[in-house]
């Protein structure tokens, strides 16, 4: 008799179980289809509005169609060289501090504390570059933007270049020394060189997340309807187009808002895409 | 290639012109801006936010009046409303994540699970602009058409509750911001918590399939709570994420800045107060106002994280250790 209930019980915990696992698999299937809605909306409505006048032109005054965003991509691509000037370098150089010279108490609290800047909130990232350099310059700047991305990208950066530079061989290190070259060749010539294509990558997802930034612009680089000569003034850019162009009242601009979105979001996830075929090709991607 | 064979003892001269401790320096002076950025940081905005702090000291956070004109700045509507939105997204979020997370932990096959992974992270570098148009356009007409009303009828009406789900609701609200908030913090929450999972040891698992628990018994009971400390880490993390989001929030939360009980209200976040009046702020008063609810956003943001990095770092070395 209690044979007969245990199997019964045993029948319902199984089912049980089933039932429960079978939920998971709708929460991981219900989170992946968001990514494919996200891009299918984008598409649906922003695939149409693209077209040559929204990379050549500038905006149109409200009232009137048409026009397009060509300042705010270059605007962009400014701020993002601005952003590799200041973020490439001091993550890069750092990173390799971090692999090859830390010790273990320094490197762990950089390494602590990077992280930790890496989840500070990007208009955090605004106000100081606003109090820092807009408020000394006082005006909104190309340069001030790009600063602020840049501090941003450092954290990501150092981060990725230490985790690519450790997953070299010792051996490969040890074979440079014992052919006499010093710590600082062997690094130049040996280390950097074998995680070059890691480091790269990195650079470039790091370049994708700063990207799709706007909290941090709205303040800084703020907005610019005309060309920015030089990096002294204010500039458009994509995000903050997207964002005021979303808010607005106005249907043109909204579709034009799709639009933006449309070419900000293809551009970051392509750019994710390549980044992480080169790196699951090439050496396995350290996590 | 002029380096030559090396003694194996270098004096310091001789190390430095090789370039070795050139390089550590340098190096060092690079890596260590990172604690100079984050200690800037703190100071810049603690001296940008002294006036308000000397004139309103603690009841900055409990004041109800946000008033620039007349100079008097309380900041409980922003408070609330941001700790609102995260709760809300965290409530939706963190079941939706954490199932995600053991199917493709625990259940689905490696290929599988790594192409979906590789989806998941993909939408966590989706820039939260876009994640604010789709909340604008999508998310803010669902729920004024779609989903309040009837929670308004059902849950409404139910005596403890109903005052979370009172009317009217015009789609903007704390809701639309918990629903947009919680499609954004999933993918962190998932790739944080699949790899603590993954870092349970196999033995846990088969000790309790062993004892004759059925596979979900084994999941929930034994490698989920073994894994409890990671996945609190990534909680954290997320909610930090949550509590900072600014651009997202600020398009769909409505910006009214009052304390209302109904999550179909419409309300606002300190980051979305700051996002949409810094510029606009005129008077060191006001300005300073706003800093200093960065700052605060800054240093909650900051401690979270710190507890998440810990929680995360202990779960995987006892995993690895066991």
């Amino acid at each position: 008799m209690s044979g007969w209930a245990g199997a019964g019980h045993r029948r319902f915990r199984k089912v049980i179980s089933y039932a429960w696992l079978g939920a998971t698999a709708l929460c991981a299937l219900l989170v992946v289809g968001v990514l494919f809605f996200i891009l299918g909306s984008l598409v649906w409505k922003g695939g149409s509005d693209i077209d040559l006048n929204f990379f050549t032109q500038l905006p149109k005054p409200v009232g009137e169609t048409g026009g397009g965003m060509a300042n705010a991509i270059v605007g962009s691509i400014k701020l993002l060289f601005l952003a590799s000037l200041v973020g490439i370098p001091i993550g890069v150089v750092g990173g390799i501090y971090m692999a090859e010279f830390g010790g273990r108490l320094s490197a762990f609290i950089i390494q602590y504390t990077a992280d930790l800047l890496n989840g500070v909130p990007s208009i955090v990232i605004g106000l100081f570059t606003y109090s820092l350099i807009v408020i000394r310059m006082k005006h909104f700047s190309t340069l001030a933007g790009g600063f602020a991305l840049g501090v941003m990208m450092i954290p990501i950066t150092l981060r990725s270049t230490e985790q690519f530079l450790r997953s070299v061989p010792v051996t490969l290190r040890e074979g440079a020394m014992a052919l006499g070259a010093s710590k600082w060749r062997t690094i130049v010539s040996v280390v950097v060189p074998a995680a070059y294509r890691g480091i790269l990558t990195a650079i470039l997802l790091a370049l994708a997340r700063v990207a799709g930034e706007t909290a941090p612009l709205l303040f800084t680089a703020l907005n610019n309807r005309y060309w920015s000569p030089g990096w002294n003034q204010p500039t458009a850019s994509l995000p903050v187009m997207v964002f005021t162009y979303g808010i607005s009242p106005y249907d043109d601009w909204q579709r034009q808002a799709w639009a933006a979105g449309l070419v900000l979001l293809g551009m970051v996830l392509l750019t994710n895409i390549i980044a992480r075929a080169v790196l699951s090709r090439g050496i396995s991607a350290p996590r | 290639m002029s380096a030559g064979p090396v003694p194996a003892s270098r004096s310091f001269p001789k190390r430095l012109i090789q370039g070795d401790q050139v390089a550590h320096v340098i190096t060092f002076v690079a890596a260590a801006s990172i604690l100079l950025i984050a200690t800037l940081l703190v100071i810049i905005l603690w001296d940008n936010s002294a006036l308000p702090r000397a004139k309103f000291g603690l009841s900055f956070f409990t004041g109800r009046d946000w008033d620039p004109v007349n100079e008097i700045f309380g900041a409980a509507p922003f408070v609330y409303g941001t700790l609102v939105t995260s709760a809300l997204s965290l409530v939706i979020g963190v079941p939706l994540g954490l199932g995600a997370a053991i199917f493709l932990a625990e259940l689905a096959p490696a290929k599988i699970s790594d192409a979906l992974t590789f989806v998941i992270e993909l939408l966590a570098a989706v820039p939260s602009v876009i994640y604010g148009l789709l909340g604008i356009f999508v998310v803010v007409p669902f729920v004024r058409t779609t989903l309040a009303p009837p929670l308004m009828h059902t849950l409404g009406a139910v005596p403890e509750i109903g005052f979370l789900f009172k009317g009217p609701c015009y789609g903007v609200s704390f809701l639309a911001a918990g629903l947009v908030l919680a499609i954004m913090i999933v993918p962190f929450i998932v790739s944080v918590s699949r790899e603590v999972l993954l870092a349970v040891p196999t033995d846990q698992r088969e000790a309790a399939l062993a004892l004759g628990s059925t596979r979900w018994e084994s999941t929930w009971k034994v490698v989920v709570p073994f894994a409890l400390p990671g996945v609190l880490g990534s909680v954290f993390l997320a909610m930090a994420r949550a509590l900072g989001e600014t651009m997202a929030v600020t398009m769909v939360v409505g910006n009214v800045p009052e304390i209302r009980t109904s999550l179909l209200a419409p309300g606002y976040s300190i980051a979305a107060v700051i996002a949409n009046e810094f510029t606009e702020a005129t008077g060191d008063m006001y300005v300073q106002s706003l800093i200093e609810l960065g700052l605060v956003l800054f240093l909650v943001t900051f401690i979270l994280n710190g507890l998440a990095r810990l929680l995360i770092l202990f779960t995987s070395r006892r995993g690895g250790a066991a």
